[in-house]
């Protein structure tokens, strides 16, 4: 049964040796032996990086201008952080001008002008985008997990289920999520008619995508990590006559947790790209719209500003898989059963 | 930037609003709204009425949201999404009838007249402009053929490659516009089949669909050879020096009705005062971008330009804005009437510029089967308001904010136009006969099958 998902499992060995030896060495030896082995944590750890993204600013200001577009060279990254504070300025002056619009529209309300409050309606900034982008992956990502984590203990615990779902999983797990935009979209569109939804349906649209795609490495590694669960353990359960939900809860989730947090970790990664390109190409909002904008408006600045853009795709990115890590470390290393 | 944004949004939107508010109190049934547009300088109208404040002086609180092209606009319109798009005008005419997603959609009030324009690659530029008639100044003469283009589709055909050009939507006035130039010029753009949005069938240049905002991309990859599209883009691939404007839509059919502010009926049955209320405010705006002859124009492209509006260059918004247009590089002439918003009853929407547009969908096969033309009038006066234009405009007449010589004296069709570059007269009135007048295109009884034209 294992082999179907023989392809995940390594990622939960490759994680867990690399705080072994950093341990060991903290146990033990001079004072001396441990400054010199702090250094060289440290030049791997800071020093090693910073240097790796120096080169790599200093290749990018000297390539890019030697690459000329439609649109004039190819920013470099002294263009793209001006455009990052540009975009920075521009979300001020919207906070403003919003500000600025409920000051003088409590006045009319005041004096009796205008009946109803409005919010503001100025379109979305740089910032709105990025928070928009991150509520739907929250929300898709926290769908996925609902979905995946029961659907995992089942097929992990009965091979018959297991079997069942198997050729499913396997033929919808590679489904761009750009196949599936459409569908979403339209049935969405069908099923939600209130004119004024709690939750407007481009976000539901972009979330359930994000579900959609993300459900897989959940879902897979939370079978394994049920189904892999120590045999003895569960003779240890049949002796003490453990009912199937305290079987449940004290044996097979907590062994079965750091193969579920792995999973989520996945997941979110899978989620976070699958959401920008969803958003680019149904325009709903959020990063991936504000990119394909800036696409669409072909000025002197775009370029700059949809690499600002990526870059700060990549930053939230690595900082999602930083706190599931984080996370993931934390259930593995509290794992008592 | 931030200091127009103020300007915009608030100093000078909320002094007139104070007072109008009240005006309007009561009649808004929906206030906020939430209208499509795509990067076109023709939204202009949505734009101004948003950042001039008078949205809000009718109690509007309206968002507006670039899209990503005229499908999408078109689906968020239907599925509700949007409450109103700037649109393509055969778009809520061709939904009306059912090509493509059917929908009940109306059109009250027309965006603006021309604004389009035919551009070639430089490629296709160098191979036509030796054999261009010059005029004294040595510039080409106006207004281009098409039939220069024969040679060139020949070369392209011996040498077993389809010439492509591309165009923004099948139903698009930019579609029927280029379709109107090529076969003018004695080049066939090809039949839809029926329900198929090829139409390809017999071509001798092939069109395909491109967003706008792409075009000059999809030209410098080399996917196209040409591409008939609204400003900016044309104006792009000048400054970008991937290609050269050839002809204008005003000089393929002058002052020829363009974008249309589309709506679905149900919403403007549910909400006749928010409806007023949008085609006051639009109208405003487009009296206020074509006052004293342009004065507002330049502030007009400082707000198209922002990125949430149009968002190119300045100067290339500007290229065609300022009552000027350039063809080739260093070949800017005088060109008043390229974009009007409000002259010349520019609002106003005419049966007749509907119908046009349904007698190019059966030329063109489209609408696969002949109609009588008493079935044509029916159609456009089921989507084309006059009506809920006249209404509202006639309210902005009586607070003395526009001319009561703005409005038309008209039953909604326009005399017998024969501003076209091949000169055929046309006549709103008799469809089918207009039809039977074209040299290339679909005649009565004819019909498109994947083996070509039959019948007739």
């Amino acid at each position: 049964m294992a082999t179907a998902f023989a392809d995940i499992e390594p990622v939960v060995q490759a994680e867990a040796p690399v705080e072994r030896p950093a341990k060991v060495a903290s146990r033990g030896g001079a004072t001396a032996s441990r400054l010199q082995q702090a250094l060289a944590r440290q030049g791997k750890a800071l020093l090693a990086p910073m240097l790796g993204i120096a080169v790599f600013i200093g290749l990018w200001a000297a390539l890019a201008p030697m690459v000329q577009t439609s649109l004039g060279a190819l920013p470099g990254p002294f263009e793209v952080a001006a455009q990052g504070g540009a975009l920075f300025d521009e979300w001020q002056a919207s906070n403003e001008a919003a500000a600025q619009f409920y000051a003088e529209q409590d006045e009319r309300i005041r004096a009796g002008t205008q009946v109803l409050a409005f919010d503001y309606a100025g379109a979305p900034t740089f910032v709105d985008q990025v928070a928009t982008s991150l509520e739907t992956v929250a929300l898709g990502f926290v769908l996925a997990t609902v979905f995946a984590v029961p659907i995992g203990l089942a097929a992990g615990l009965s091979p018959l289920f297991n079997a069942a779902i198997n050729p499913l999983v396997q033929i919808m797990k590679p489904v761009s999520p750009l196949a599936w935009l459409p569908i979403v979209t339209m049935v969405v569109s069908a099923t939600v008619t209130s004119a004024d939804p709690v939750l407007a349906k481009s976000f539901v649209i972009s979330a359930i995508v994000v579900m959609l795609c993300s459900l897989w490495p959940t879902l897979i590694n939370t079978a394994i990590g049920a189904a892999s669960i120590d045999k003895d353990l569960l003779n240890v359960g049949r002796v003490l006559r453990l009912g199937a939900f305290q079987k449940l809860t004290r044996l097979v989730l907590p062994s079965a947790l750091p193969f579920i947090f792995t999973g989520m970790r996945l997941s979110l990664g899978v989620g976070w790209m699958v959401l920008i390109a969803a958003e680019m190409l149904a325009q709903n909002p959020g990063l991936g719209k504000f990119v394909w904008d800036e696409f669409q408006n072909g000025s002197s600045q775009s370029l700059a500003r949809i690499m600002f853009a990526v870059v700060v795709i990549g930053l939230i990115g690595f900082l999602l898989d930083r706190v599931m890590m984080s996370l993931q470390t934390l259930v593995s290393r509290n794992r008592t059963v | 930037m931030a200091g127009v944004a103020l300007a915009g949004c608030g100093g000078e939107a909320d002094a007139p609003s104070s007072k109008a508010t009240g005006l309007a109190k009561g009649g808004v049934e929906k206030p906020v709204l939430k209208l499509g547009f795509i990067k076109l300088t023709d939204m202009a109208p949505l734009a101004i009425a948003r950042e001039k404040g008078f949205f809000a002086e009718e109690g509007l609180n309206v968002t507006l949201e670039p899209q990503a092209n005229w499908k999408v606009l078109l689906d968020g319109v239907i599925g509700g999404q949007l409450d109103g798009a700037h649109m393509l005008a055969g778009q809520p005419i061709a939904a009306t009838l059912g090509l493509g997603t059917r929908a009940e959609m109306i059109a009250p009030l027309s965006l603006d007249l021309n604004g389009n324009a035919i551009t070639l690659s430089n490629r296709v530029w160098s191979m036509i402009e030796p054999n261009l008639p010059k005029g004294a100044d040595g510039k080409p003469a106006h207004p281009i053929p098409a039939s220069v283009l024969q040679p060139v589709v020949g070369k392209f055909r011996q040498e077993g490659r389809p010439f492509k050009m591309g165009m923004v939507f099948p139903v698009s006035t930019h579609n029927y516009e280029l379709r109107y130039w090529l076969a003018a010029g004695g080049l066939n753009p090809g039949y839809y089949l029926p329900g198929d949005v090829g139409g390809t069938t017999g071509a001798d240049v092939q069109l395909s669909v491109t967003p706008p905002p792409q075009m000059p991309a999809t030209l410098e990859a080399g996917t196209i050879e040409g591409y008939s599209v609204g400003e900016p883009w044309n104006q792009a691939a000048v400054k970008k020096k991937i290609g050269v404007p050839v002809v204008t839509d005003d000089q393929i059919w002058h002052d020829n009705p363009e974008k249309v502010f589309g709506l679905r009926r149900d919403f403007a049955a549910k909400y006749p005062g928010t409806t007023a209320a949008l085609l006051r405010a639009i109208i405003k705006a487009q009296a206020w971008l074509d006052a004293d002859r342009g004065r507002n124009r330049a502030e007009a492209v400082r707000i198209l330009a922002r990125p949430n509006y149009v968002g190119a260059d300045e100067d290339v918004i500007a290229a065609s804005m300022t009552g000027k247009f350039t063809f080739g590089p260093g070949d800017t002439r005088d060109a008043k009437g390229f974009n009007v918003f409000f002259d010349r009853f520019a609002g106003y929407p005419f049966y007749s510029d509907a119908i046009w547009t349904m007698t190019q969908m059966r030329r063109w096969g489209q609408i696969p089967a002949d109609h009588d033309d008493g079935w044509y009038t029916a159609q456009a006066k089921a989507v084309y308001r006059p009506d809920l234009y006249l209404s509202a405009a006639k309210a902005l007449v009586e607070r003395k904010v526009i001319p009561a010589s703005a409005l038309p004296q008209t039953d909604g069709f326009k005399p017998v136009d024969t501003g076209f570059i091949d000169h055929v007269p046309y006549d709103g009135r008799k469809p089918n006969a207009y039809i039977q007048s074209l040299r290339i295109g679909l005649k009565n009884g004819q019909k498109v099958t994947a083996s070509g034209v039959t019948g007739g």
